[in-house]
């Protein structure tokens, strides 16, 4: 397998960033650790995973969709849109890399979200396996292998060297690239590495969590819960857990006058803001309680329903540990998988 | 990029306003030939589809096409003042040009399931602009329809939207029936008097009918329990559903009822379908 | 004191004090506790937790459930008690309906600052005096308590109950605590340095709302920032300089009412120190108007709300803003 010494994978981020922009995770002052565009000298995260998910880099918080002028009783519509540059993630984990695949069934299904297409199209992802999971990790719960991530590249570690393998052309391409800095390696050790994490992996207190009491099927059942009260009764009705979930994708459409002109924006929208679903005439989720089950029924129930019996979430534990209460979609598949 | 996207919307122009109650406006919206004249349509669509329309910087919104696709020449929305955006719609002038992107969602079944079929439509209030698309619709292909009934009720006689319509050219036809009814005795009123729900049970609709009905949530509840003490069953009435949405398209994710999108799986639902969804609407 | 507080809760169901209680529950793993409402003996029996990690501060929770039938009980810590003094003062809560326990809190601990330091896999959690034992999937660790400690608990301002029905323990003092130091240390820097640390740490807001949702002196009905016709209502950051906007605003708007209960910045999960504006506030409010406390009875009238002839001039104010 092709691979690269740990301490030389400086370089091998310089001759990447030389030819398109890379992002990788780094430290911030606080310790947490967030996607930034390479610069020399940056340091490559030792955490787990990213405090922010990697979905901004094709779903942003904020986006310009298009820009109107206004004339009298004239309109202009502009569209604003450019092609991509290329781009790579490095270090996505394998939770991030499969809610890709998630995000793809809603923005590419038709008709297809060009604005996210646009990025997927030109974003490569290079995967790193994970060594080290956490209390909060329950990846395993939707089938996800962090030993084993997806994405064009994937990456492990073995702590002296680091493996390369491509999955699509799009990763083929990025390997050849580099492969001047890449040469074979053993994976006797890497291999080892990997039994030790599976060996974590079925030690984790999330490790036998079960998405058998979900589906499309469990509708009504799951709907009509008198555990929605308990489970909803502290939520702060706040958007965290959306925002720093890898696959909450709904979003809100706001335009702003500039005095220039009408910039129309789409934004991170939140099912748990009491404005989600307000309309002119009344709001048909009034109660949190309400808009708290919508989020989970969406993620456990509604999205397998559409989707393939594909659930909406990818175990990356970010809101069990971001939510301000501690409430949380493990908590939620607990309660409510007791009849 | 030349991607089409369906978030960026085309220009119409209003070509006429009708102001057809104390608050309710029709619209007539024209697209813009290449040579700047306003003739024809944004684009086709088919009864009970719908049309995102904006002005930039006010607001965009879900709107029901009222008009028929028979119509060649131009598309018409019944517009009823109640928010930010159809304050503004309603205080425009013609000669306005408004964003459009559409058509959006399912339509009523009229070339499938309600071919053949006895019609009952029923509309309280606003409630009949959806359902004018298909009324129109029906009467431009009356040979592929059976009978015709319109139940149509609404607070006033000056709040029966499309008035001049109703009297002059479904009430004059012969191959339909139409009721009119409102909510309180009026002066210059000697039609009947009473709410929607009770005066469908009155008229005592044959039960070889196929029910259409668009209104106020409150009509809708109890016309249906009228309707079901009649003897119809849920899979022989329709109707149409509004949400809050954004993008019309089942993406931003926030006019789902269960797992169905109003935007997308609907506007037009049968009732045996909503039964088996959530009552979040 | 989780078993008197447990005892104390069942008696005061079982003789009709109160009809609820409102306390913490235990969660997944040692330290995710989620507010609760417990309505029997059982319920209490079952979940009831009062640990090093039971730092929210219930406070806000009665706004709503004071309204409902029923006295409620809460347990409140020293500074959860300012809390709801302030919410009494402005009328929130229906403070008749509420039963306040007062118990004592020696410190909260934060799982952030004991995940940052690079341990994961925990499974358990265990104080012994002034050490933590903790052990994890990958083995067990020990480190000092005051190295954890959440940071609303290391500048504590009181260890008082300002206002209670019952105590369990002996009640505190109020305590002298550095909380203004980085707030000095702010006002020392050149603007341009305080202008990039505050765009430094609000660039990373993700305008989740949870400092605004989590804070007990933000109770609108419809804030401002929710509202369609106020002309801020905005998800979409249309420039890089809107994040500021909100955070200004709320500091603004709950100045003078903010007792410093430190939620703003324990909830924010970008780690921004909110709390220091609010600590600008306060420190400034005591400089200008005389020492106030938010929260610490419910009578006197705040200096922001209270026009005297002795308030400093606006002149003075203006001066201090020029450098």
């Amino acid at each position: 397998m092709l691979k690269i010494s740990v301490e030389k994978i400086d370089e091998l981020f310089k001759a990447i960033a030389e030819k398109q922009t890379l992002y990788i995770p780094t430290d911030r002052e606080d310790g947490a650790s967030e996607y930034k565009k390479y610069e020399d000298g940056m340091k490559l995260s030792g955490n787990l995973n990213t405090l922010r998910s990697a979905k901004d880099f094709f779903f942003p918080q904020t986006e310009n969709l298009a820009d109107f002028k206004m004339e009298g009783k004239k309109i202009e519509v502009i569209d604003i849109r450019e092609e991509a540059e290329d781009f790579v993630v490095f270090g996505v984990r394998a939770c991030d890399a499969r809610s890709f695949t998630i995000l793809d069934k809603v923005f590419l299904s038709d008709p297809v979200d060009s604005y996210y297409k646009n990025r997927r199209d030109h974003g490569t992802i290079v995967t790193m396996a994970c060594t080290k999971p956490a209390e909060t990790c329950f990846c395993q719960t939707f089938g996800i292998d962090p030993t084993e991530p997806e994405g064009d590249v994937a990456c492990w570690s073995d702590g002296e060297s680091i493996f390369f393998k491509a999955n699509t052309e799009k990763g083929q391409a990025f390997v050849d690239s580099v492969s001047g800095l890449l040469e074979d390696g053993d994976t006797t050790k890497l291999d080892e590495t990997k039994a030790k994490t599976k060996e974590i992996m079925g030690k984790l207190p999330l490790a036998n969590l079960s998405t058998e009491a979900f589906g499309g099927d469990k509708l009504m059942e799951h709907f009509k819960s008198e555990k929605w009260a308990e489970l909803s009764e502290s939520c702060l009705g706040c958007g965290t857990c959306t925002f720093v979930c890898p696959t909450c994708q709904c979003y809100d459409i706001k335009d702003f006058n500039t005095g220039n002109g009408i910039k129309r924006f789409r934004c991170w929208d939140s099912c748990m803001y009491s404005d989600f679903t307000k309309m002119a005439h009344g709001n048909i989720r009034n109660s949190q309680l309400e808009r708290f089950r919508q989020r989970f029924m969406h993620k456990l129930v509604y999205f397998p329903s559409n989707n393939n019996g594909e659930f909406g979430c990818v175990g990356c534990g970010r809101c069990m540990s971001k939510c301000p209460i501690s409430m949380n979609i493990v908590k939620v598949m607990k309660a409510l998988e007791v009849k | 990029m030349n991607a089409i996207d369906t978030l960026i919307p085309h220009i119409g122009v209003v070509t006429d306003i009708r102001q057809d109650t104390p608050d309710v406006k029709t619209f007539r919206v024209n697209a813009i030939q290449p040579d700047g004249t306003a003739s024809g349509k944004v684009f086709e669509h088919m009864p009970g589809q719908c049309a995102m329309l904006s002005i930039p910087g006010v607001g965009e919104g879900m709107f029901s096409i009222t008009s028929s696709p028979t119509n060649n020449e131009f598309m018409e929305f019944s517009i009823k003042k109640c928010g930010c955006l159809t304050s503004w719609l309603h205080a425009m002038e013609v000669g306005q040009q408004i964003t459009i992107r559409g058509p959006y969602g399912n339509n009523f079944p009229v070339e499938t399931e309600l071919k053949g079929k006895d019609l009952l439509f029923i509309a309280g209030g606003i409630g009949l602009a959806p359902l004018r698309s298909v009324i129109n619709y029906v009467r431009d292909n009356r040979e592929n329809y059976g009978d015709v009934q319109i139940i149509y009720g609404s607070r006033s006689k000056d709040d029966l939207v499309d008035y001049q319509e109703i009297i002059n050219e479904w009430e004059a036809d012969p191959n339909i029936q139409v009721n009119l009814t409102i909510d309180r005795e009026q002066e210059g009123w000697d039609g009947h008097v009473g709410f929607v729900p009770n005066y469908v049970k009155e008229l005592n609709p044959s039960l070889s009918k196929t029910v259409l009905i668009c209104g106020p949530p409150i009509m809708i509840k109890f016309t249906l329990a009228g309707l079901k003490e009649l003897g119809f069953t849920e899979t022989q009435v329709y109707t149409t559903m509004e949400l809050r949405m954004k993008c019309a398209v089942g993406k931003c994710g926030r006019c789902n009822i269960g797992d169905k999108y109003v935007c997308k799986d609907g506007p037009v639902f049968r009732f045996d379908q909503l039964d088996e969804l959530p009552d979040e609407y | 004191m989780q078993e008197a507080m447990i005892s104390k809760a069942k008696q005061l169901l079982a003789d009709g004090t109160v009809t609820r209680v409102i306390g913490w529950k235990k969660g997944e793993f040692a330290y995710d506790i989620t507010p609760a409402i417990f309505e029997s003996s059982e319920e209490i029996d079952r979940d009831f937790v009062y640990d090093d990690f039971t730092s929210t501060n219930v406070s806000k929770y009665l706004v709503k459930e004071s309204k409902k039938e029923g006295k409620i009980l809460a347990f409140l810590k020293p500074c959860d008690t300012y809390s709801l003094n302030q919410l009494t003062k402005e009328h929130r809560v229906d403070r008749d309906n509420i039963y306040v326990v007062g118990i004592p809190s020696d410190g909260k601990l934060d799982i952030e600052k004991i995940k940052a330091k690079g341990i994961t896999g925990i499974t358990g959690v265990e104080r012994d005096g002034e050490t933590l034992k903790i052990s994890t999937v990958y083995g067990d660790e020990t480190m000092s308590v005051a190295d954890v400690m959440s940071n609303k608990c290391i500048s504590c301002k009181s260890k008082k109950h300002v206002t209670y029905d019952e105590l369990i323990g002996e009640d505190g003092e109020v305590i002298t605590s550095d909380r203004f130091d980085m707030v000095e240390k702010l006002e020392n820097m050149t603007s341009e340095e305080r202008y990039n640390f505050w765009r430094g740490e609000l660039s990373k807001c993700i305008r989740c709302n949870a400092c605004r949702n989590v804070c007990p002196a933000c109770t609108c009905e419809n804030c401002v920032f929710n509202n369609p016709d106020s002309g801020v209502e905005n998800k979409a950051a249309a420039d890089s300089f809107e994040e500021n906007m909100f955070h200004i605003i709320r500091a603004f708007h709950v100045a003078g009412r903010c007792t410093d209960c430190g939620e703003c910045s324990r909830v924010c999960p970008q780690n921004i120190p909110l709390h220091l504006l609010n600590r600008k506030f306060i420190k400034d409010i005591n400089s200008l108007y005389g020492e106030y406390q938010a929260g610490a009875d419910t009578t006197t009238k705040a200096p922001l709300n209270d026009y005297t002839t002795e308030d400093c001039e606006a002149s003075i104010v203006h001066e201090r803003g020029v450098e």
